[in-house]
């Protein structure tokens, strides 16, 4: 994360459905953990069982209308980017999981219909400068819907995150991992 | 002259410093509320670290609770809530709600007085929603997003659209509030409001109780919306007057406020509605739904677990018993509505039916604990989504309705009018041994059933 690559290439996961919803993308039963590691191992479970086993790195998931209704479950977009995706693209996003996703600057592109015509396995990049999805297994083109400038600036800044600490002058370290909270109750003073 | 705005609009504008805000444009909002769980607010701890902040811009403007597994359901969760314990010790926020005070933070929040006309107030959750009932603007967010307002006391949002729904006439007895969200939802889709503020108006809401309006501004995210609104009434006011002596600013949609669409609906018109797996636009009335015999009837959430939703499942139940073979649950929104619940006896009559009561939890209505599905197993749930997998099992399978229509359920063993559960005279239940006087003359309303039912 930090910049955008101008384009990415991966094959395609095809979920054509509409409606797909972040208790199927990360079931609730997992969510007694945030460790991303851990939550990419469930990622699409209730949907694709076998999701995991076949996705590589740079893969794309392709969705249909309404990608990512439900909860607002964070880890629906952790789960997704842990377990290799790159970006998502479908028809539009419920706006919880677009949010989401913007924030940590992982991508949700927005290209009507384009879940219908695309195969699992097809072999995509999305050119961010040109604004086009290219499906090299069928030779076509297609167009996606515009990044706003503030998703851009987002997306750039590498998500939320980076931008608020820059604001405030500190540095954002995403490796920074919480301090053990068996650790902290000892230095703390009982509330009054 | 400022152009006319709507009540969303008008909240947005006062909270980033402008006179008016457009559909469509992005706003820098400060936040007047951040309501925390051990979910999605752990993560955000962790991301504070990592932006080097080590203390919240205000603490408060914070309320935290638990909710989503207490009591703790295995060594993960205890772990998660003790990560979220911890950082409120370190940051001293005070309105921290533990176990035997807390509640599922949607129905705490308001409880507790916290949320008022006007305020802009989020959670890690998406049935913040519920929060609007107040005519306040409240929406779900993701992590990043609580550990960006912690930080800065502000968030990013893009200006909603705005649905009106004028909602005339009045519900029918044994019609409640849940069958009209679930109807509104069965007419416009999952995604009918995506990315937009849901306002209600009209005399059917405006004779609901604060208890009742929540039921629906909680769903607003089943139809995709980023809020459910309605304006501060006296029903509003008096319902604050008792909990907060904070002050508060109220806002109305202006005349000719600007709206994408305008749905009118005549509740008087309205049936119980059940939705069916596994989507809650998927609703019908309950005359179309045919034979459903169910495994579980489950009484709880956010949408349906306060005090009035468990008044009418036990006057559903009393002196009745759950049918052989189903597992009744009633699992009360907050510890203060248990309490209330103990008090007034309606504990006893779930007993007596057969029923399983638990604390206040989010539990299985996200297939957390406490009652989660197996394979291919029925359940009806007065909870607000029924997707896949949702209370469990990807293949079993959730039915959606209002408390009277799972309690009367239950007790039938498959999906039922709860109407006739209602109106009809109580007969002497030799099952369960529970003699029960039967009435003469005493129709649904009447003062024979009020004395007969005693709640």
């Amino acid at each position: 994360m930090g910049s955008v690559d101008t384009v990415i290439r991966g094959r395609a996961h095809v979920y054509p459905r509409a409606h797909v919803n972040t208790d199927e993308i990360i079931p609730a039963r997992y969510l007694n953990t945030h460790d991303h590691v851990e939550l990419a191992k469930h990622a699409m479970e209730d949907i694709d069982p076998d999701f995991v086993k076949r996705v590589q790195p740079g893969d794309i998931v392709v969705g249909g209308e309404d990608f990512g209704c439900g909860s607002s479950r964070e880890h629906a977009v952790w789960a997704l980017r842990k377990a290799g995706i790159s970006c998502v693209i479908a028809s539009n996003f419920a706006r919880i999981f677009f949010r989401n996703s913007l924030n940590n600057g992982f991508l949700s592109i927005e290209c009507a219909g384009f879940a219908d015509k695309a195969k699992s396995g097809d072999d995509l990049e999305v050119d961010l400068a040109k604004g086009v999805i290219r499906n090299h297994t069928q030779g076509t083109e297609h167009v996606f819907v515009p990044l706003t400038p503030f998703v851009q600036e987002m997306i750039a800044a590498g998500g939320l995150l980076p931008m608020v600490a820059k604001k405030r002058g500190t540095v954002y370290n995403p490796a920074i991992v919480a301090v053990k909270p068996d650790v902290r109750v000892s230095q703390i003073a009982p509330a009054k | 002259m400022p152009s006319p705005q709507t009540i969303t609009e008008k909240i947005l504008a006062a909270h980033s410093g402008r006179d008016t805000v457009r559909p469509g444009e992005i706003v820098n909002a400060t936040i007047d509320l951040i309501v925390c769980h051990e979910v999605t607010t752990p993560p955000a701890i962790r991301m504070m670290a990592q932006m080097g902040v080590t203390k919240v811009f205000d603490p408060t403007k914070i309320v935290v609770t638990p909710d989503h597994f207490v009591p703790n359901k295995d060594i993960q969760t205890a772990e998660l809530t003790k990560e979220l314990r911890n950082w409120v010790k370190e940051q001293g926020i005070a309105r921290y709600h533990e176990l035997g005070e807390h509640g599922i933070c949607h129905a705490l929040v308001p409880e507790k007085g916290y949320i008022l006309p006007g305020m802009t107030a989020i959670c890690g959750d998406s049935h913040t929603t519920t929060l609007g009932a107040f005519g306040a603007f409240a929406t779900g967010i993701g992590s990043t997003d609580v550990a960006a307002a912690l930080t800065t006391g502000e968030l990013w949002f893009r200006v909603p659209e705005t649905i009106r729904f004028n909602v005339k006439g009045r519900l029918p007895h044994g019609v409640y509030s849940k069958d009209l969200i679930l109807h509104i939802i069965s007419k416009i889709g999952v995604d009918g409001a995506r990315y937009c503020a849901m306002e209600y108006h009209g005399s059917a809401i405006a004779a609901m109780s604060m208890e009742a309006r929540m039921t629906i501004t909680n769903m607003a995210v089943e139809a995709g919306g980023k809020s459910g609104i309605m304006e501060a009434d006296k029903v509003t006011t008096n319902y604050l007057k008792a909990r907060t002596e904070e002050p508060y600013t109220i806002y109305r949609s202006d005349a000719d406020a600007h709206y994408v669409a305008t749905h009118e609906i005549d509740a008087s018109a309205l049936e119980p509605v059940v939705a069916t797996p596994s989507l809650p636009s998927n609703g019908r009335f309950i005359g179309e739904i045919g034979h459903v015999v169910i495994d579980q009837a489950y009484i709880g959430s956010c949408t349906n677990a306060r005090i009035e939703d468990l008044r009418i499942a036990a006057k559903v139940m009393k002196g009745r018993r759950v049918a052989q073979g189903v597992r009744a649950l009633v699992v009360p929104s907050t510890s203060a509505v248990w309490r209330q619940a103990l008090k007034e006896g309606l504990f006893e009559i779930f007993a007596d039916a057969g029923c399983v009561i638990s604390t206040a939890t989010c539990g299985a209505c996200l297939g957390g604990h406490m009652g989660v599905l197996g394979k291919q197993e029925v359940c009806i749930s007065s909870t607000n989504r029924n997707f896949v997998g949702r209370m469990g099992h990807p293949e079993a399978l959730v039915y959606l309705a209002s408390p009277a229509t799972v309690a009367a359920s239950a007790i039938a063993g498959h999906i039922v009018d709860p109407r006739e559960y209602l109106e009809r005279p109580l007969r002497r239940d030799k099952e369960a041994g529970v003699p029960v006087g039967a009435i003469a003359g005493g129709g649904p309303g009447s003062e024979q059933e009020d004395y007969l039912w005693g709640v």
